[in-house]
C-alpha cells in the first residue's frame, strides 16, 4: 500500500469539546468496577477458593442479616464522615493526608471530657461538649499545618502525615501512662458518653447524613466553597480575585479537621467506647480512596463509603467462613481504585488502532 | 530499503530528489480541531525557508511531526524521495531533522556541553572533555559564541537558544527547523542569528524559520511558505514578493489596520506613577525607576521587547506584586488622590482599578477553567450581598450578557471555559472586567492568538472605553496596532522607560529604537 505510513500500533487522542455522552461515561465506570471484581477473582483463586462461592460469602457476610448491615452501616460511617472532612481540602488542592491523626485527636479530646465530665453532666450535653471538644482539637490538628504552609509554603503532604503520627503517639502514652486502667487500657466510657442506638446503629449514622448535606451545600452554594473551588483551579487567580488564600487555607484545614474531629468522636463515643492508639484505625487513609473515588462529590461518597463497607465487612466474614485473609478486601478495595480512577483515562481520551490501512481510506 | 512495500515508481522518485524532506498530505487533528489539513510542503538544502502564518495557523503542530513530537494522521513524509515514519525525536534525529522549540528544552544545572549531549547514544562512559572539543569545534564552524563549560542557568536567552542550536548540529542535523526563533531576541541577537542560519545555508542545510513577523521573512528566506487556518496557502520565491502580498496570503485579505481612533476631548489625570522599582523572586530588578501618567480618557500603549518589565508595571499597579520604591498615585475622577502602594489588589480593586491582564497563560490568572462563565463572572460579585451564601443570578445574567454582545461561541455559559478557544476565553474575561466600569483598564496581550476579527472586537472594546473617560493601558507587541490604537505609547526598555511618544506622529522606527537603547528622550 503506497500511501501508508508505520503509525504506532496504539494512539491516544483527546476526546473532542462534549466528549462522551453521560451514559457512556457511566459504562465506562460500571464497566470498571466489573473488570475491578474481576481482576479480584484473581486473587481469590491463588488463596485456593472459589471466587463465586467467595463473593457470595461477602455479599451475604455483609447483608445477609438486620445485624449484618447494621455492622456493614458501622463500617461505613466513619469513612464517609471522614470523606466529607477532606473533600474540601482536596477540592483546593490541598493534600491533607492527616485525617488519620485528625480523628485521633478528635476521640482524645472526647475521652478527656468523658474522663472528666462524666457524672457531673447529663447525658446529653456531656456528649455535645464531647462532640464540641473533639472538633476544637481536630481542628485545631488540621490548622497547625494549615498555618505553616499559608505562611512559609510548607510541603503540606509530609507534615500532615507526619502529625498523625505525633497525636497517635500521645495517645500511647496516655494508654500506657497517665490514663491506664488495666494492661494498658483506657477505661470504658460510661453509659452517659455513649452515642445513643437509632435503628440499632449508634446515631453517627444520623450526625454523617446531615453532613452529607451540609458539605453538598458547602461545596456549591456558599462563598467559602467558591474560593475554594477557585484556589484549587488557579492560586494566581484566586490573588488576582482578592481571595486572602492563607487565610482560607487555614480556615478550611481547620474545618477539614473539626470534622475528622467529630468523627473520632463518633467512633469514641459510638463504636469502641474508649480511645486506643489504633482508634482511627487507617479511616483517615481509606477515605482518601473514598472522596476520590466520589470525585469529592457528597452523594456519591454516600455510596462509595458502603461499597467499602461492605467489602471490608464481607472480607471479614470471608475470613471466619472460609478462611481467606481478610487482606483480600484489601486487595479489591486497592484494585477497585485502580480500576475506577484509570477509567477516568478512557472516559477523557480515546484508544486509536492502527488501521490496517492508512492514507488515502482515512481521508475519505 | 526496497522498493516493492513502498510501491513509489521510478519517476515519482526523481521528481522528489531535489527536496531534502517532503510533506505530502499531511493532516493533523486534535479532537474536533484540524490543525493541519492536507499540507503539501518541501524543504531543499541550502535554502532557508519561511513558514509564515499567524497565530494558530499550524505552523508548529506541522513542524512538530516532522520532529517526532507529533504523529500525523493522514498523509506521508518523504526523505530524499523514500517514505520514512518519524515516531519519537531519535527517529527525526537519524533522519537529520533537528528542531530549535520555542520553549528551549534545557536542563538547567548542566553544562552547555553536557545538556548538548545529553540523550545521545555512545560508549557506555561519557567523555565530556571530548563533547565540550566538539562543541568549540561547532561553534568556530559557524561562529557561535558560547562556553561549553558554563551552567545553563548562566546563561542569557539568547546564548540559552545557541545552545539548543548547536545541540542540534552536534547531532549532524541536516535539517534545521527553528520555530520563532526571533521571540525573544533584540535586533543585534536577531542578526546574530540570521548571519548564522546564512552560514549554515551556505553549508548545504536544509532551514525552515517558523515566524509571523514579515520583515525577518524578507530579510533572512529564500522561499516563504504560508499557512492559514490549518491550510497550506502556498510558496513564493522570497525576491519575487514583498510584505504585502505575503500579508494578504497570510490573512486571506488585505490587511489595512484602520483601527477606528477618535480622540476623547475630556482627558484627566487619572494614574501617576512615579519611580517605581520591582524586584523579583529571585531579587533581580524588573522595573528600575519608571514613571509616567495615565489619562482618563485616552488609551496609553506600552511597548517593549517581551520581557522588558510589562508584566511587572501592570501587576504592581494592580497590588500583585511587591514595590520597592516608587509611588503609584490614583487620581479618582470625583477627585482626591490614593496611594495604591501597599494595598491589597482587593482594595484597588475596589477603587475601580481593575486588571484584564492576560498574561500567556490566560487561564492561569483572571479565569478559573473549570468553571463555566457564570463561576467566572463571579470572581467580580462572589464577595457580594451578606449571608454564606454566594448569589448567582446576578453573574448569570452577566455572563448572557456577556455572551451575547462580544458573540461568544460556547455550548452555554455553565460550560468550563478551558475548553474554549483562545479568543472565547479571552472574550469571557474582557467582557467581565469591562462589564464592572473601571476607571483603569490594563490589559497586556489582549489579543494574542486571536484570528482578526476577534482582535477587532477587542480594540473596539478598548476604544469605547477609552470614549467613556477610562484610562486604559494596552501592553501590546505589535507595533502596527499599538501605533494605530493608541494615544500615546510608553516604551520599556530593561525595566526603565525609554521614552513616550505620541502615537498619531510616530513612526516604528522610532519605537524600535526606543525598545533597544535606554536613554532615549522623554516625548508627548
Amino acid at each position: 500500500m503506497a500511501e501508508s505510513i508505520k503509525a504506532p500500533l496504539i494512539r491516544l487522542e483527546k476526546r473532542g469539546e462534549n466528549g462522551l455522552n453521560p451514559a457512556a461515561v457511566w459504562g465506562i465506570r460500571l464497566g470498571s468496577i466489573a473488570a475491578a471484581l474481576l481482576l479480584g477473582c484473581v486473587a481469590i483463586l491463588l488463596t485456593g477458593n472459589n471466587p463465586i462461592k467467595a463473593y457470595g460469602t461477602m455479599i451475604n457476610g455483609a447483608l445477609g442479616t438486620a445485624v449484618y448491615r447494621q455492622q456493614t452501616i458501622k463500617r461505613a460511617i466513619p469513612l464517609l464522615g471522614c470523606a466529607l472532612a477532606i473533600a474540601p481540602c482536596f477540592k483546593m488542592r490541598f493534600w491533607n493526608i492527616g485525617a488519620e491523626g485528625q480523628i485521633t485527636a478528635g476521640a482524645l479530646a472526647a475521652t478527656f471530657v468523658a474522663r472528666t465530665c462524666t457524672g457531673k453532666l447529663p447525658s446529653l450535653p456531656l456528649l455535645l461538649l464531647m462532640a464540641l471538644a473533639a472538633m476544637v482539637l481536630g481542628g485545631l490538628w488540621g490548622l497547625i499545618p494549615g498555618f505553616f504552609k499559608a505562611k512559609w509554603n510548607t510541603n503540606e503532604t509530609l507534615f500532615t502525615l507526619m502529625m498523625n503520627y505525633i497525636i497517635i503517639g500521645v495517645v500511647a502514652w496516655l494508654q500506657a501512662g497517665p490514663w491506664e486502667a488495666k494492661q494498658g487500657r483506657i477505661a470504658h466510657f460510661e453509659e452517659a458518653a455513649e452515642l445513643p442506638l437509632v435503628a440499632g446503629i449508634h446515631c453517627g449514622w444520623i450526625i454523617v447524613l446531615a453532613l452529607v448535606l451540609f458539605m453538598h451545600v458547602y461545596m456549591r452554594h456558599t462563598k467559602h466553597g467558591y474560593e475554594i473551588a477557585v484556589i484549587g483551579d488557579s492560586l494566581r487567580t484566586a490573588q488576582y480575585a482578592g481571595m486572602n488564600v492563607g487565610r482560607i487555607m487555614m480556615r478550611t484545614m481547620f474545618l477539614s479537621g473539626a470534622i475528622s474531629g467529630l468523627v473520632g468522636f463518633i467512633i469514641a463515643s459510638g463504636t469502641s467506647h474508649t480511645l486506643s492508639r489504633e482508634i482511627a484505625g487507617g479511616v483517615g487513609f481509606t477515605s482518601i480512596t473514598v472522596a476520590w473515588l466520589s470525585q469529592l462529590n457528597a452523594f456519591a461518597m454516600v455510596a462509595i463509603s458502603l461499597l467499602l463497607g461492605i467489602l471490608s465487612k464481607g472480607a471479614a466474614t470471608l475470613q471466619t467462613v472460609m478462611n481467606v485473609p481478610v487482606a483480600i478486601s484489601d486487595i479489591i478495595t486497592g484494585l477497585l481504585l485502580f480500576c475506577m480512577l484509570g477509567s477516568e483515562f478512557f472516559i477523557n481520551y480515546r484508544l486509536i488502532l492502527r488501521k490496517k490501512r492508512g492514507g488515502k481510506e482515512a481521508r475519505k | 530499503m526496497g522498493i516493492g512495500p513502498y510501491g513509489y515508481s521510478y519517476n515519482e522518485r526523481m521528481v522528489y530528489l531535489e527536496y531534502a524532506i517532503e510533506l505530502r498530505g499531511i493532516t493533523k487533528r486534535f479532537g474536533p480541531v484540524v490543525a493541519n489539513d492536507g499540507i503539501d510542503l518541501g524543504l531543499a538544502r541550502g535554502e532557508i525557508l519561511a513558514l509564515l502564518g499567524e497565530n494558530g495557523s499550524g505552523k508548529t503542530t506541522l513542524m512538530n511531526m516532522l520532529a517526532g513530537i507529533y504523529l500525523p494522521d493522514e498523509g506521508r513524509i518523504l526523505a530524499d524521495g523514500r517514505p520514512i515514519s518519524i515516531r519519537s525525536p531519535r527517529d527525526a534525529y537519524a533522519h537529520g531533522i533537528g528542531m530549535i522549540h520555542q520553549h528551549y528544552k534545557l536542563v538547567d544545572v548542566f553544562t552547555a556541553a553536557e545538556n548538548i549531549v545529553l540523550g545521545m547514544e555512545g560508549e557506555k562512559k561519557l567523555d565530556i572533555k571530548k563533547a565540550n572539543a566538539r562543541v568549540r569545534e561547532i561553534c568556530e564552524r559557524y561562529g557561535f559564541d558560547i562556553d561549553p563549560e558554563k551552567k545553563v542557568y548562566d546563561m542569557s536567552v539568547s546564548e540559552k537558544q545557541t545552545v539548543e542550536i548547536v545541540k542540534v548540529l552536534y547531532r549532524s542535523a541536516e535539517i534545521l527547523i527553528l520555530d520563532e526563533p526571533t521571540a525573544v531576541l533584540t535586533p543585534q541577537e536577531t542578526d546574530r542569528l540570521f548571519a548564522i542560519l546564512r552560514k549554515m545555508r551556505e553549508d548545504n542545510k536544509a532551514i525552515v524559520i517558523i515566524t509571523h513577523k514579515l520583515n525577518e521573512v524578507m530579510a533572512i528566506s529564500d522561499k516563504v511558505a504560508v499557512l492559514r487556518k490549518g491550510k497550506y496557502i502556498g510558496t513564493v520565491n522570497t525576491a519575487e514578493t514583498d510584505p504585502h502580498a505575503l500579508t494578504d496570503m497570510m490573512v486571506g485579505r488585505s490587511v489595512t489596520l484602520n483601527i477606528d481612533r477618535p480622540l476623547n476631548p475630556d482627558r484627566a489625570e487619572r494614574l501617576r506613577v512615579s519611580g517605581l522599582t520591582v524586584f523579583d523572586h529571585e531579587h533581580v530588578k524588573k522595573l528600575d525607576g519608571v514613571g509616567f501618567t495615565a489619562l482618563g480618557g485616552e488609551i496609553l500603549g506600552v511597548a517593549g521587547i517581551a520581557g522588558s518589565g510589562q508584566k511587572e508595571l501592570l501587576e504592581a499597579i494592580a497590588g500583585l506584586c511587591p514595590v520597592a520604591r516608587g509611588s503609584i498615585t490614583y487620581l479618582p475622577p470625583e477627585g482626591g488622590a490614593d496611594e495604591l502602594v501597599g494595598r491589597t489588589p482587593m482594595q484597588i480593586r475596589k477603587k475601580g482599578v481593575s486588571l484584564a491582564f492576560i498574561p500567556e497563560d490566560r487561564l492561569g490568572m483572571g479565569l478559573v477553567g473549570s468553571m463555566g462563565m457564570t463561576g467566572n463572572m463571579m470572581l467580580r460579585s462572589w464577595r457580594r450581598g451578606s449571608g454564606p451564601f454566594v448569589k448567582r443570578k446576578q453573574p448569570r445574567d452577566l455572563a448572557n450578557k456577556v455572551l451575547n454582545d462580544l458573540e461568544v461561541v460556547t455550548p452555554g455559559i455553565e460550560f468550563p471555559v478551558r475548553k474554549l478557544s483562545g479568543g472565547n476565553v479571552q472574550k469571557v474575561l474582557v467582557g467581565r472586567e469591562i462589564a464592572s466600569s473601571p476607571s483603569v483598564l490594563m490589559t497586556a496581550y489582549a489579543v494574542r492568538g486571536l484570528d482578526i476579527n476577534t482582535s477587532y472586537t477587542i480594540y473596539n472594546l478598548m476604544t469605547e472605553q477609552k470614549m467613556k473617560g477610562t484610562a486604559v493601558i494596552f501592553v501590546g507587541e505589535d507595533l502596527d496596532v499599538l501605533l494605530e490604537l493608541c494615544d500615546r505609547i510608553l516604551v520599556l526598555c530593561g525595566g526603565k522607560v525609554s521614552g513616550v511618544v505620541d502615537a498619531r506622529t510616530a513612526t516604528k522606527e522610532e519605537i524600535g529604537l526606543l525598545m533597544t537603547s535606554v536613554g532615549g528622550k522623554e516625548g508627548a
